[in-house]
């Protein structure tokens, strides 16, 4: 049978993608550039037994996904720059306490409500650094419409498996661009659900290490009951300060993404291997990059584009690699140059980088790279 | 940048122009098999404000959502004329209203000029569809989709009230675009 084809949206795509992983629960607040998420999910949970709700505020819609969780159930929520920001004090909570979820984020101009149907790419360091604490982050960036379905597919398998916050940021263009996207089948797609507990509620401790870095997760209504708080916390879910156990948990926290980094990171390297020049680009801008390489190439430069799939964890110890052959690395994105400080930061100074930043509400366009290029000695 | 063809559809807010857009990119996708990206551009307002729908369409993959050179521009206002035609390339099919577009930009274009939101007023009957008489007047001068994927790619888009009005109006505008080409 031929597969279903449509010419979607992005944010529908992303709508479609979590519906395919099993998704139930929807909260969240309306807000340009992301309502289309909500709008979709508004018709379609309904129809499967799911639910969704328009909560009061932003903060209030992280609140209920994390609550929605508990019991098992798989949640998303979606907003942009201005609702991220209001909701990150519960994305902490959701970090410590171990909650699995889906944060798709569309990135607006910013700070503040700045250019709301303005496309940017100006929330990347938000999504690690704007909660505070140590905590771990994973943040994937897609570029196309089939790749926003399939990657938010991919969000909730690794919020599930790891029991942690996981956040999708296209940027406006790639949320509201509309492509044909050709749907997977049932099962062609992996879908991962969560580990339950295998011992019986009195055993059951919600962080129980001996099960791993990552403890089985109970769900709330099923016999099972324990202790949830934003509180640095013992084995049994309830508070301590005791030091060896503060220390220790903080560091597993992080670990469950930092040790699994090679099953979570995701790029693509495009005529990288022979490359002087390598572009580093996400999102739509990758897409600008894709076509400037193209168009260099055919002039006999060597460029290549290193495309982030995912931007959290990030991949330093490739670019650190190919630091080492390259002339140049060009960092063009929608924001004052925050991939370009993460590209700097891990290649030891061993090529210049050299940023194309616009934060005017225009995309970076395939000439500006090729100019750009044109530097590079 | 052979085998991109790039069209931009603009306006003011609220003209159905991005509509326009994913029904000609529709066309070209899902009904004649080609490759297809719409994206769009557009203020904070629900209505008025510059307002524009871009399509490219190729045969093969897109890489750049957004235009480079516009080959063909549809403009339906004074003020969308003035802000999007910087980039249409020379030889570019220009298509404007003649009621409210009175300056058009210099340069070497293959303009095209009919009052387009009248005719979906007084000649379809409903003001409405003047985003649908637009797009059958850029199928007819662009050519890039065939006029029975285009007339498709309509009717599968309207609500089944509306059939036989967007019908008309997608008639009309290519018509009056076929007989001004001339």
């Amino acid at each position: 049978m031929a597969k279903k084809v449509a010419f979607l949206q992005g944010n529908e795509a992303a709508a479609q993608g979590a519906l395919y992983a099993g998704c139930k629960f929807f909260a969240g607040y309306p807000i340009t550039p992301s309502t289309e998420v909500a709008e979709v999910m508004s018709a379609e949970l309904p129809k499967i037994g799911g639910k969704f709700i328009q909560m009061e505020d932003e903060i209030g819609a992280m609140a209920a996904i994390l609550g929605a969780s508990l019991t098992g159930t798989k949640v998303l929520t979606s907003t942009s720059g201005p609702g991220l920001s209001l909701k990150q004090e519960l994305i902490g909570y959701g970090c410590i306490a171990e909650i699995p979820c889906v944060i798709f984020n569309v990135m607006r101009g910013g700070p503040s409500t700045g250019m709301p149907t303005g496309p940017s790419q100006s929330d990347v360091m938000c999504a690690k650094w704007g909660t505070h604490g140590d905590h771990p982050a994973i943040c994937l960036v897609p570029a196309s419409v089939q790749e926003t379905y399939e990657e938010m597919v991919r969000a909730f398998n690794l919020a599930e498996k790891y029991r942690t916050p996981v956040m999708v940021m296209p940027d406006e263009i790639v949320a509201h661009m509309r492509e044909r996207i050709v749907f997977p089948e049932q099962g062609e797609l992996e879908v991962i659900n969560r580990t339950a507990p295998t011992v019986p509620p009195e055993q059951y401790k919600p962080y129980d290490t001996s099960f791993g870095d990552v403890p089985p997760l109970a769900a709330y209504g099923s016999g099972y009951k324990y202790h949830v708080t934003g509180l640095n916390k013992m084995q049994d879910g309830f508070p301590t300060t005791k030091a060896e156990i503060v220390q220790a948990e903080e560091e597993r926290q992080i670990r469950k993404v930092e040790a699994n980094k090679a099953d979570i990171m995701k790029w693509e390297e495009y005529l990288v291997d022979d490359a002087e020049i390598v572009v580093v680009a996400y999102g739509s801008t990758s897409r600008s990059a894709r076509f400037a390489v193209n168009e260099a190439r055919k002039n006999g430069v060597k460029a290549g584009l290193f495309r982030l799939q995912t931007f959290w964890p990030f991949p330093e110890e490739r670019l650190l690699e190919l630091s080492k052959k390259v002339k140049a690395f060009i960092t063009p994105e929608m924001n004052l140059g925050m991939c370009h400080g993460v590209v700097k930061g891990c290649i030891e100074g061993n090529a210049p980088v050299l940023g194309i930043f616009r934060v005017d509400g225009e995309p970076i366009n395939p000439g500006q790279i090729v100019d750009k290029m044109k530097e590079v000695k | 940048m052979s085998g991109r063809y790039e069209i931009r559809f603009s306006g003011a807010g609220g003209q159905g122009l991005i509509l326009a857009g994913v029904i000609m990119a529709e066309a070209a996708s899902i009904f004649d098999g080609k490759q297809a990206v719409q994206s769009q551009s557009y203020g904070p307002e629900a209505r008025g404000g510059a307002s524009k729908s871009e399509v490219i369409v190729s045969d093969g993959p897109i890489d750049y959502p957004k235009a480079t050179v516009v080959d063909a521009l549809l403009a339906l206002t004074q003020e969308a004329c003035d802000k999007y035609s910087h980039d249409l390339k020379e030889g570019g099919v220009l298509l404007i209203d003649s009621d409210l577009v009175k300056r058009q930009p210099a340069g070497n274009f293959k303009v095209v000029s009919f009052p387009i939101i009248n005719t979906a007023k007084n000649e379809v009957g409903r003001e409405i569809v003047a985003n649908i008489v637009a797009l059958g007047a850029m199928v007819a001068l662009t050519g890039v989709v065939s006029k029975e994927s285009a007339e498709k790619a309509v009717l599968s888009r309207v609500p089944e009230a509306f059939l036989e009005l967007n019908k008309k109006a997608f008639n009309m505008g290519y018509e009056k675009a076929m007989a001004a080409k001339k």
